[in-house]
């Protein structure tokens, strides 16, 4: 039953892939590319995202793939960019559908996600994937705009935070494109920043702070994760208070 | 030489009675009498320390437009206050040791005499005739808490606005007089006039010190005056104190616990990085970072704040009390009340007025030692429900569980550790009780022996 | 240890802290190195640190550890009496004591309160009203944080934006609010707050009614089957707010619904302010009407 279903899938898949495609007056190899992709998308994606990515609203009672009774949202028209965002930090497969996706191992090679990319891309007209030039963005903008807009998640410093139920990651391991993606989709919990509310330059500027925040200016010393008082108390408590009462000890201690 | 100068100051002073008193006083040496002089020592390195810093900061809330060496912060708006403590930390020589060693003070500080406090509890050092002494070294942890919270608000970082508006909140939702509190400290609503940073910083470099070292000043007087106490055995009873003299075998003990809290403290403000203010931006009433903390000695408020379900009690439409009130103000007024109540109640209870000298063993007396480590657990469980969003981000405890079981726990477990501490106790007595026979039927063996 | 070594290590114990402590001051004197604040904590830990073992060293084997004894003290009841007695013989020549009393316990609370009243200067103690009023009055414009006006159309769904009232101190708690587009077909708002929210736009203040914090988090939900709804949240305490439903909360230890601005778009499409908030603006207070705030 659920073999005979997935072959369905994946007939159905292939067909629409097949058939968009060309329709979208692409050239020839990325037709073929987005025809790779659909047979990936159908085997790992369709019990979620449904088929042709039109999405399934309400968690079904069938059992897809990998026995997933799967339910995600429409594809049609979130195009390259949310592909390539949720694909390469590895966000995508998600085994349960009611968890909060996490940066995690990638599941396909680069090969794979460029097909899979390509045939989202090719299921309607969408948003292609940003080129952020963070050289050329401004530091104190870009810090701005992120105590502004972000640190109320991502706590000020990037080292993540906590929403409702839901955690806001620490921003130190994306990539300049994870980042320039993520601000335009919004992804799970997250706001959206169209062109209209983030200029490309603002956010470059905003890409030059994080990529600085990953190892900012720790003149202090050691840097105790930037998420300031918790990890500070217990530095007070347990390297200062114990070694202060181990000295009170040894001066209490009697000379044999 | 020496004793030249002696005698010319003698003769001026006719002080040389006191000075005799004082070099042969004597300290009874258990290391837990220690922890009074750790947080004694980091008070001179905070007073130090936060001397230097007076010197750089400006206590102003004029905005300015940062053009300073930290790149990031170039062009943007902020405080005088905010900016003059980023250019004594990163362009001030020698400026962010002393802001850092500053900062872990106050935390040893507070820690210090908490950890002095619970031991002063646990072994009933409060009882007749030191409460007096007991009142003043509590109102002493409570003067540092406020003056901690001063510190940190100073600086007007995202951090200190943001603590400032819980202050202010807390402020408001006291019953009756919340409003017109508020607006007397604050001068308007937060975040306040410019007037407001003046009174801050007038109360966080001299009156609040001043306060404490008066304080401090008294504390010890008492101390001196009434004699350290002591732990029974050997000779110690009630009426002979035995301990090392000042001078010449205690002293340079005391003064090695002095430079090695320096030692301490200095390193930490060298190596570890403590509140980078210049990571965290200035303040803006809009602004806010996610999971704001204040140091870890006003934890157990924001955990009180968080822990408390939604609710204002009103009339009608009228507000009566407004949420924050009851972990922001009665909490902390509970556990402060019971502290201040704690040597009246007690001698209530046991009916106990007699002089004490000799201290107890916290197993030997098990219903205070079974009550204050359940009044702990309470204190310390609601301390760690301020940490439960770290640790949904770390560990991925759900927040909402986490908070749900707190609730719990804050009913159940007190109970728990009450009747844990007292089989402990018991145990603990039980098994001496077992070694003192043990030794008593060895010795009459051997004696029989002997006499054999 | 023999006392003739212990009193080398000493020696020697000192000399390196004068060692460190001329480092320390070396260090002081190169002008910003690298890492300089850690050579000088090193350093002047280091030295610190030796002070205290040599003391430590000379304690334990240079000077004699003897316990000493002595008898603890006593009250002294007697002299307590003495000293009451020495204050009566003061008052033992004034026969209306009881008069004299009072006159000196009120002049005493006279003067104390009237060294109080200045006190009062300190703020507008009594205008509790000024706490609740706001920037914001019916056709006032919205602008951003660049004072720059707001149309309707830069708020997109699953977007947020901060503004502020045009012309006014955006560091007043009033001033800030938050802005998001939800879809109209989602909104539940009460009755009176239906014109409130053209195309779906809804405004509230940034102070949350708990503890005055920026409500600094919107939480936009890509896919609302899997997801938590669309939510308001105060990062100090978690406090979360329904901006579907005008503002109640949904979680955390709020009491009071956050207060909503009445908005409109003018005729360049740009948004204005179309009245004051549904309520009092930040934390609350004894008496004051949650449902009301003046302008």
């Amino acid at each position: 039953m659920r073999r005979a279903a997935l072959v369905l899938l994946a007939a159905a898949a292939l067909f629409v892939a097949l058939t968009a495609a060309p329709a979208r007056g692409d050239s020839t190899p990325r037709s073929a590319l987005a025809g790779r992709g659909a047979e990936l998308y159908a085997e790992n994606c369709s019990s979620c995202h449904g088929i042709a990515g039109a999405g399934i609203g309400a968690p079904s009672t069938v059992h897809g793939v990998g026995d997933v009774a799967g339910f995600g949202p429409s594809l049609r028209g979130v195009g390259a960019l949310a592909a390539d965002f949720y694909l390469r930090t590895g966000y995508m497969p998600l085994r349960n559908p009611s968890v909060q996706p996490r940066r995690s191992k990638v599941e396909f090679s680069p090969d794979q996600i460029r097909a899979l990319v390509a045939y989202v891309a090719s299921l309607a007209p969408g948003p292609g994937i940003p080129t952020p030039h963070p050289a050329r963005g401004s530091l104190s903008e870009g810090m701005s705009l992120f105590v502004q807009n972000c640190a109320g998640c991502h706590q000020a410093a990037a080292a993540g935070g906590y929403v409702p139920d839901a955690v806001a990651p620490p921003l130190g391991p994306n990539s300049p494109r994870d980042i320039a993606e993520a601000v335009r989709i919004g992804p799970n919990l997250m706001p959206r920043f169209s062109q209209s509310r983030l200029t490309d330059a603002q956010l470059d500027s905003l890409i030059a702070y994080l990529l600085y925040a990953r190892h900012p200016d720790d003149r202090g010393g050691v840097a105790l994760g930037h998420v300031g008082p918790v990890p500070e108390g217990l530095v007070a408590w347990l390297v200062a208070g114990v070694v202060l009462v181990g000295v009170c000890i040894t001066i209490a201690r009697r000379p044999a | 030489m020496i004793r030249a100068i002696a005698r010319v100051l003698e003769e001026r002073t006719h002080a040389a009675p006191f000075g005799l008193k004082a070099l042969r006083y004597l300290f009874p040496d258990h290391w837990s009498f220690l922890l009074g002089e750790v947080a004694l020592y980091t008070f001179i390195v905070l007073v130090g320390t936060g001397t230097y810093l007076a010197l750089f900061f400006h206590p102003s809330t004029a905005q300015v437009v940062y053009h300073g060496s930290y790149a990031p912060l170039d062009g943007m708006q902020m405080t005088e206050a905010y900016r003059s403590t980023v250019h004594l930390s990163l362009d001030v020589r020698a400026g962010l040791l002393m802001r850092q060693t500053h900062h872990w003070a106050a935390d040893v500080f507070v820690a210090a005499i908490a950890v002095h406090l619970m031991r002063i509890v646990f072994t009933g050092a409060f009882r007749k005739p030191r409460e007096l002494t007991y009142y003043v070294g509590l109102t002493i942890l409570g003067l540092a808490l406020l003056e901690g919270y001063l510190g940190y608000s100073l600086v007007d970082d995202l951090l200190s606005g943001m603590g400032l508006a819980i202050g202010y909140g807390v402020a408001l939702s006291l019953p009756f007089i919340g409003a017109n509190v508020a607006q007397l400290i604050w001068g308007g609503p937060v975040p306040g006039t410019a007037d407001f940073w003046s009174r801050m910083y007038i109360t966080h470099v001299f009156l609040l010190p001043l306060a404490i070292a008066t304080l401090i000043a008294i504390h010890l007087a008492l101390v001196a005056s009434l004699h350290h106490t002591q732990f029974g055995g050997g000779r110690r009873s009630e009426r002979r104190l035995v301990g090392l003299p000042a001078l010449p075998s205690y002293a340079p003990r005391s003064l090695a616990l002095m430079f090695t809290v320096f030692a301490v403290l200095f390193l930490l403000g060298g190596l570890v990085q403590i509140n980078p203010i210049w990571l965290w931006g200035p303040y803006h009433v809009a602004d806010g970072t996610n999971g704001a903390q204040p140091d870890w000695y006003l934890g157990w408020l924001i955990g009180a704040l968080r822990l408390m379900p939604a609710f204002d009690v009103t009339i009608l439409d009228y507000t009566v009390i407004p949420n924050p009130f009851w972990g922001g103000a009665l909490f902390p007024s509970v556990v402060f009340g019971t502290l201040y109540a704690w040597p009246s109640i007690e001698r209530r209870f046991s009916g106990d007025r007699v002089r004490h000298n000799l201290l107890d063993r916290p197993r030997d007396v098990r219903w205070r030692t079974a009550t204050a480590a359940a009044f702990l657990s309470w204190v310390l469980l609601i301390f760690m429900a301020g940490s439960a969003d770290r640790a949904y981000i770390l560990f991925g405890w759900s927040y909402e569980t986490q908070l749900q079981i707190y609730r719990v726990l804050v009913f159940v477990l007190p109970p728990v550790v009450f009747w844990l501490t007292l089989k402990i106790c018991d145990e603990l007595r039980r098994n001496e009780e077992v070694e003192r026979h043990r030794h008593e039927a060895e010795d009459e063996a051997r004696a029989a022996a002997n006499r054999v | 240890m023999t006392r003739r070594r212990a009193e080398l290590v000493v020696a020697a114990l000192l000399v390196l802290a004068a060692l460190c402590a001329a480092g320390f001051v070396a260090v002081y004197a190169l002008d910003a190195i690298p890492d300089q604040t850690q050579y000088l904590g090193l350093a002047l830990g280091a030295a610190f640190l030796c002070v205290a073992g040599a003391l430590l060293v000379a304690g334990r084997h240079l000077v004699v550890t003897e316990d000493g004894e002595s008898e603890y003290g006593h009250p002294s009841p007697e002299t307590a009496e003495r000293l009451v007695d020495i204050g009566d013989e003061t008052v033992a020549g004034i026969r209306r004591r009881r008069l004299l009393t009072g006159a000196a316990a009120v002049a005493t609370t006279a003067i104390g309160a009237a060294l109080l009243a200045p006190v009062v200067s300190l703020g507008p103690v009594f205008d509790l009203a000024a706490m609740a009023r706001t920037p914001w009055r019916r056709g006032r414009r919205l602008v951003d944080e660049e004072g720059n006006p707001v149309p309707a159309s830069a708020i997109q769904p699953d977007e947020f934006l901060t503004a502020f009232p045009e012309g006014a101190d955006p560091e007043e708690i009033g001033s800030p609010i938050i802005l998001v587009r939800l879809d109209p077909a989602s909104l539940r708002l009460p009755a009176s707050r239906r014109s409130w929210a053209p195309g779906g736009i809804v405004g509230y203040s940034k102070v949350c009614t708990h503890a005055g914090c920026a409500i600094a988090l919107y939480r936009a939900p890509l896919f609302q089957p899997a997801e938590q709804p669309p939510g308001l949240v105060c990062p100090c305490h978690y406090s979360t707010f329904d901006p579907a439903t005008g503002g109640t909360v949904v979680f955390g230890p709020a009491g009071r619904a956050l207060p909503q601005l009445p908005l409109r778009i003018d005729r360049q499409g740009n948004l204005r302010a179309g009245g004051t908030f549904s309520g009092p603006v930040g934390p609350s207070w004894w008496g004051v009407r949650r449902g009301r705030a003046t302008s």
